[in-house]
C-alpha cells in the first residue's frame, strides 16, 4: 500500500537506511545501565531547592533569609536582589529572533520581557524562582526553603488571554507597557471577495486547551568546576546543548570557550528541554561562586508548574465555501497565551497560522494573531508547537461546514485536499523564515484514498444509523495537517576515524529517546561502507564538536541526518585516497568496503592499521587526518503531512468516550528505519489522544495551579490507547539527499481534530457542536444538557 | 541580604550529614548482597538505592507514587521506592533493575526489547520490575490484573502498544474463564 519514488541512484542503493534495525541502545537502558542527569555523581556535590512564588501577581515587600542561612547543611543562599548584575536576565536569543524577511514582509509586533534569574522586586505566575537554596543534600535545601520569611502585597490576577486584551484589564506585569506580547497580519488574495462570493459562510470559534510536554525524566542540570582547567563542565538534559553554552557564558558573563555542555541520555523532551528556563543558568551560577558541583533536578510538581506549559490558543474563524464545499477564503484571528512573558517570541503562534490551511488549496488567506500576557506559566513549543491547535481548529471547521452543506466530511475535503499536481505548491504567505511558503512534495488526497480502505465508511454510516436506534452513539473524524519539518539554519556533524579504528560520529543533535545511536548510525555505515558495530555516535556534546543547534522542530533526521551523511561521504573518500597514496596506486583502485580497505594487488587493511601505517609513513596529503567535518544547512523545509481517523462510541450517561478504532496514514519521505519511525508516530499519537481526552493544566480564577500533580494531571496510560494501525505513502523530498522529512512531532498533531469531529458525529442527533479539549465526561456531559436546555426551550 | 558562602575549605573526609531526624540502623539484602548501614528516618527507598547504594537504574518520575519509574520489588511484591521508607526496610530484601540480567537479558527485559517496548529508557525500569512481579508469579495472572498492573506506570514516549505486547510475551495470562490452570 505504498507509492514510493526514490531520488537515489541505482548505482548506490542503500543497505541499512530503509530496515527496520533493532536498536542498539535498548541494552543498556534495559538493564539500569542508562546515564540520565540525575545519574552523574561526583563527590560532594550540593543540591538546589528553590522558593517559588505562591501568588500568580504579587510584590515583595520584604524577605528574610536569615533563618534559612543558619539551617542545617546550607551553603548558601541566593536571593533576586544579590543576584542584580551578577546573572544577566534570560532571553532566549535564538527563539525570539524575528527573521529579516518577516520583518520587511510582515512588520509583526514582537516585545520581549527578560526573565531575572531570581525575581526581586515582583512574582507574576504561581512558581516563578525567588530564592535558590544551596545545601548539602535535597532533604536539607527543602528544610530551609521551609525558613523564608517573605511579606507579599498581592496584585490583581489575569489568567484568561482574551479578557487580558481588555483595555481595563490588569496588567500581568507591571513593566511591561500592555498585556500584548505578540501582533501579527498577513494575508493573501481577497477575503472580502471571497466572503462576498461564497455560498456559505461559517463563523465559528475553536479553542485548544493547555496542556503540557511532560517528559518521565524532569529537567536537571549539574555543573562543575573542572579541576584543571578551571572551565565550567555541566551536564544538562537539554535538547539544545550549544544554545545552552552560549546562554550560560552570556548570562555569567564568561567565554563560550570555557564552557561545555554535554547532554548524557536524555528522558524525553517534547520541546520543553528545548526552551532555556532561568534554572539552567543558575545552577551553573552556583557552582562558578561556590567552586562545587551543584545539581538540580525538578521534582515533578516544579514540572507541571514551573516548566514550560503550552496549546492553549483560541482560533476564530470565518470560512468562506461555494456550495461544494470549496474553500474560497479563510480568515483567523488567533489569540495565543503567552503566559507570564513572552519567551519564544513568534514560533509557536506564527507556526500555528502558517499550518492552519495546510494541506488545502485556499485563494484568499486573512490571518491575525495576537499573543497575550497572563499571570500564568510562560507556553513555549511543545511536539507540534502551533500545529495541534491548528489543526483543531481547522479540521473542526470543515467538519462544520460539512454540516452546513449536508455532506460528507470526507468529499468536502478531498475537492479541497492539494494533489501532486500541485506541488510544489506556494500558499501565498511568508513561512517561519520570511521566504515564500512552499510545500515541496505530497499528495494528500492519495492520503485520504488509503484512510477510505482502511476504514470502511459507507460499513460503518449503516451499522452507526443502526446502533443509534438501540441509543449506541457512535462516530467517525478525521484529522488531516501538514509539517512543514528540517527547521534550519543547520545541522553539523564530524565523522573521524580513531587509533581503534572505529568511526566517531559526532552531531549538534542529541537524542531524548528518538534512537539516534541506532538510525544516525545506519545513515553513517551506508555512507561509509562501514559495519554499524564500528561507528560510534555522540550527539550533542559542545567539547566534541563546537558548532550545532539541536534536536527541535522535527529536525534531526533532516539536518543532522544529512550532515552526518555529508561528512561520511567525505571520510570514504578521504580512507581510499589516503590508503592510494601509502600504496603508491590510483584512488580508483582502493575500495573501502564493509569496513576494510581492499587495495588493488594487496592485502585488504582494517582502519586501525591504515591509520598505524599512516601516522608512520611520511606523506605530503595534508587532508590525510581522517576526519570530515560538515554543515547541512536545509535549502527549504521538507513537509510531511499525516491524516488520522478516530472511530469513537460515546457513553451519553456518562459522557465517557472510548475508542474503538484508530487509523494514522503519515508521509515523510524516505524512512531510515521503520521500526523507530513506528515508535514515533505512534508515541506522539498518544500525546494527542492525551490532549484530546484527558489532559488539562489548569488554573482557578486566581492564578492558583489547580493540576500540580499526576493525580490531578491526567496521563494517558496503557488503557487510554487502542490499537492503532498505521499506513505510510511516501513522497521522498528534493530538499536533501536523503529523501527524508521529519516526523517526530506529527502523530501529536492529528488526534485532537480526529476524536473531536468523532465525538460531535457520534453526537450528532443531539445536535452538540464540540468547541474545545478535552472532550471529558464533564465536557460531553455538559454539552449533552446544553443541547436538551436548548430543545426543550425552543432552540435550534 | 548577605551571601553566605562555603567559607571553611572542606575536610578530607566528608562528614555525616547534619540531620534533624533521628538515624536508624538498617539490615537488607539488595540484589543478593547483603547491605548494613545507618539511614536517616525519613530517607527515600529511592534515594537509598539512588544516592548511597549508587543504583541508578531505579527512576524518580514524581515522588507522589503516580508515574511508576520508581518501582522495585521489596520481598517481590511491586511497591513505590519513593513512597517507600529505607528505614521501614530492614530485614526485607529488595529488587532493583540491576539485580535482573545475568549475561543476557531477563525474559522481561528482552521482551521489551523484542516489542520496542521503550524510546527513552527512563520509565522502562519501573515497567520492568512490575511485569517481573506478574512474570515471577506461579498462578496465571487475570486481565484485569494485568491491566492494573500496567496502569500503574507512564511512559510519555512509546504510545504503550510495544509495552502491552512485552508483557503478554512474557506474563502467563488466564484465560477468559480463569480455567487456565486447571
Amino acid at each position: 500500500m505504498s507509492e514510493s519514488t526514490s531520488t537515489r541512484e541505482a548505482t548506490e542503493a542503500p543497505r541499512l537506511v530503509g530496515q527496520p534495525i533493532p536498536r542498539v541502545e535498548d541494552d543498556r537502558l534495559l538493564r539500569g545501565q542508562g546515564r540520565f542527569v540525575d545519574d552523574v555523581t561526583l563527590p560532594d556535590a550540593l543540591h538546589i531547592a528553590f522558593l517559588r512564588s505562591p501568588h500568580a501577581h504579587a510584590r515583595i515587600r520584604s524577605l528574610d533569609t536569615s533563618a534559612a542561612e543558619s539551617a542545617p547543611g546550607v551553603v548558601a543562599v541566593y536571593d533576586g536582589r544579590s543576584l542584580l548584575g551578577v546573572v544577566e536576565p534570560l532571553v532566549n536569543i535564538e527563539e525570539v529572533r524575528v527573521p529579516p524577511g518577516l520583518i520587511e514582509g510582515v512588520a509583526p509586533i514582537v516585545k520581549i520581557q527578560p526573565m531575572p534569574p531570581l525575581a526581586h522586586d515582583e512574582v507574576n505566575y504561581v512558581g516563578q524562582p525567588m530564592v535558590m537554596v544551596v545545601a548539602e543534600s535535597r532533604y536539607l535545601a527543602e528544610d530551609a526553603v521551609e525558613e523564608i520569611l517573605v511579606d507579599y502585597e498581592p496584585l490583581p490576577v489575569v489568567t484568561d488571554p482574551e479578557r487580558a486584551l481588555d483595555p481595563d484589564s490588569p496588567l500581568a506585569l507591571l513593566e511591561a507597557d500592555d498585556n500584548v506580547g505578540l501582533q501579527a497580519h498577513i494575508s493573501t488574495g481577497d477575503m472580502e471577495a471571497a466572503i462576498a462570493g461564497a455560498h456559505v459562510v461559517l463563523e465559528e470559534t475553536f479553542a485548544s486547551q493547555r496542556y503540557v510536554p511532560s517528559p518521565m525524566e524532569t529537567r536537571g542540570v549539574v555543573a562543575s568546576i573542572d579541576p584543571f582547567s578551571a572551565r565550567l563542565q555541566m551536564w544538562s538534559n537539554t535538547q539544545t546543548p550549544h544554545r545552552v553554552r552560549d546562554h550560560v557564558a552570556h548570562a555569567l558573563g564568561i567565554s563560550t570557550d570555557d564552557v561545555t555542555v554535554t547532554t548524557p541520555d536524555v528522558g524525553g523532551g517534547f520541546g520543553q528541554k528545548g526552551i532555556l528556563i532561568v534554572e539552567e543558568i543558575l545552577v551553573p551560577f552556583a557552582a562558578r561562586d561556590l567552586g562545587r558541583t551543584v545539581r538540580w533536578q525538578a521534582d515533578r510538581t516544579e514540572n507541571l508548574v514551573a516548566d514550560t506549559h503550552a496549546r492553549e490558543q483560541i482560533h476564530h474563524l470565518t470560512i468562506a465555501a461555494d456550495a461544494d464545499g470549496r474553500l474560497l477564503g479563510v480568515r483567523d484571528r488567533c489569540i495565543t497565551n503567552m503566559g507570564c512573558r513572552n519567551v519564544v517570541g513568534l514560533v509557536v503562534a506564527y507556526n500555528a497560522l502558517v499550518h492552519l490551511t495546510g494541506p488545502y488549496r485556499v485563494p484568499a488567506l486573512d490571518l491575525e494573531l495576537v499573543g497575550s500576557l497572563t499571570n500564568t506559566m510562560f507556553t513555549a513549543p511543545y511536539r507540534g508547537a502551533g500545529r495541534p491547535e491548528a489543526a483543531f481548529a481547522m479540521e473542526r471547521a470543515m467538519d462544520r461546514l460539512a454540516v452546513r452543506l449536508g455532506k460528507d466530511p470526507a468529499e468536502v475535503r478531498r475537492i479541497n485536499l492539494l494533489t501532486e499536481e500541485d506541488m510544489p505548491y506556494f500558499s501565498g504567505l511568508l513561512d517561519r523564515r520570511g521566504l515564500p511558503q512552499e510545500i515541496d512534495t505530497g499528495d494528500y488526497v492519495k492520503m485520504l484514498d488509503m484512510v477510505e480502505e482502511m476504514i470502511d465508511f459507507p460499513t460503518f454510516r449503516e451499522e452507526q444509523a443502526r446502533l443509534r436506534g438501540s441509543g449506541v452513539h457512535r462516530g467517525v473524524g478525521l484529522g488531516m495537517y501538514i509539517e512543514m519539518s528540517g527547521l534550519g539554519p543547520f545541522e553539523s556533524a564530524r565523522a573521524t576515524v580513531l587509533p581503534s579504528g572505529t568511526v566517531r560520529v559526532s552531531t549538534g543533535s542529541p537524542s531524548q529517546g528518538q534512537g539516534h545511536a541506532t538510525s544516525f548510525v545506519q545513515v553513517a555505515a551506508d555512507a561509509l561502507d562501514v559495519p554499524m558495530d564500528d561507528i560510534e555516535l555522540v550527539g550533542g556534546d559542545t567539547y566534541n564538536l563546537q558548532y550545532g543547534v539541536g534536536t527541535i522542530a522535527s529536525r534531526a533526521m533532516v539536518t543532522a541526518g544529512n550532515a552526518i551523511d555529508m561528512a561520511c561521504r567525505e571520510l570514504h573518500t578521504q580512507i581510499e585516497r589516503a590508503a592510494a597514496g601509502l600504496h603508491g596506486v590510483a584512488p580508483e583502485d582502493v575500495a573501502l568496503q564493509a569496513g576494510k580497505v581492499v587495495v588493488a594487488g594487496a592485502a585488504s587493511m582494517t582502519l586501525a592499521e591504515l591509520v598505524r601505517a599512516l601516522t608512520r609513513s611520511p606523506s605530503d596529503d595534508p587532508s590525510a587526518g581522517l576526519s570530515a567535518h560538515a554543515y547541512f544547512r536545509p535549502p527549504n523545509y521538507a513537509t510531511s503531512s499525516g491524516l488520522h481517523a478516530a472511530v469513537v462510541e460515546v457513553d451519553t450517561a456518562t459522557g465517557a468516550t472510548s475508542i474503538l478504532d484508530y487509523v494514522v496514514v503519515h508521509e515523510a519521505g524516505n524512512i531510515v528505519n521503520p521500526t523507530i519511525a513506528d515508535g514515533q508516530i505512534l508515541g506522539g499519537a498518544v500525546q494527542g489522544i492525551g490532549g484530546a481526552l484527558l489532559e488539562h493544566l489548569q488554573y482557578d480564577a486566581n492564578g492558583q495551579p489547580t493540576t500540580a500533580t499526576y493525580m490531578d494531571y491526567l496521563m494517558p496510560t496503557v488503557e487510554t490507547v487502542p490499537e492503532i494501525r498505521l499506513g505510510e505513502v511516501f513522497y521522498p523530498t528534493p530538499t536533501n539527499r536523503l529523501g527524508v522529512k521529519g516526523l517526530g512531532e506529527g502523530g501529536a498533531v492529528g488526534p485532537q481534530a480526529a476524536i473531536a469531529n468523532a465525538v460531535e458525529d457520534a453526537l450528532r442527533p443531539h445536535g452538540v457542536v464540540v468547541r474545545s479539549t478535552p472532550v471529558n465526561p464533564d465536557h460531553i456531559r455538559r454539552l449533552l444538557r446544553e443541547s436538551a436546555a436548548a430543545t426543550t426551550s425552543g432552540g435550534e | 541580604m548577605t551571601i553566605k558562602k562555603a567559607a571553611a575549605p572542606r575536610s578530607p573526609v566528608t562528614p555525616r550529614l547534619v540531620e534533624p531526624t533521628a538515624w536508624r540502623h538498617v539490615d537488607l539484602e539488595v540484589n543478593g548482597s547483603t547491605v548494613s548501614t545507618e539511614v536517616e528516618s525519613r530517607l527515600l527507598l529511592s534515594d537509598f538505592l539512588r544516592e548511597r547504594l549508587a543504583l541508578t537504574g531505579t527512576h524518580v518520575g514524581c515522588e507522589q507514587g503516580a508515574c511508576g519509574a520508581c518501582t522495585v520489588l521489596l520481598d517481590g511484591r511491586a511497591v513505590r521506592s519513593c513512597l517507600t521508607l529505607a528505614a521501614a526496610c530492614t530485614g526485607r530484601e529488595v529488587r532493583t533493575i540491576e539485580g535482573l540480567a545475568e549475561d543476557s537479558l531477563h525474559p522481561v527485559q528482552q521482551a521489551f526489547h523484542d516489542h520496542h517496548g521503550l524510546q527513552c529508557g527512563f520509565c522502562t525500569p519501573g515497567f520492568v520490575m512490575s511485569i517481573t512481579e506478574l512474570h515471577e508469579r506461579e498462578e496465571p495472572v487475570s486481565e484485569d490484573e494485568l491491566m492494573d498492573q500496567l496502569c500503574g506506570n507512564i511512559c510519555r514516549c512509546t504510545g504503550y502498544r510495544g509495552i502491552e505486547r512485552a508483557a503478554r510475551q512474557s506474563v502467563r495470562v488466564a484465560t477468559e474463564g480463569g480455567a487456565d490452570d486447571e
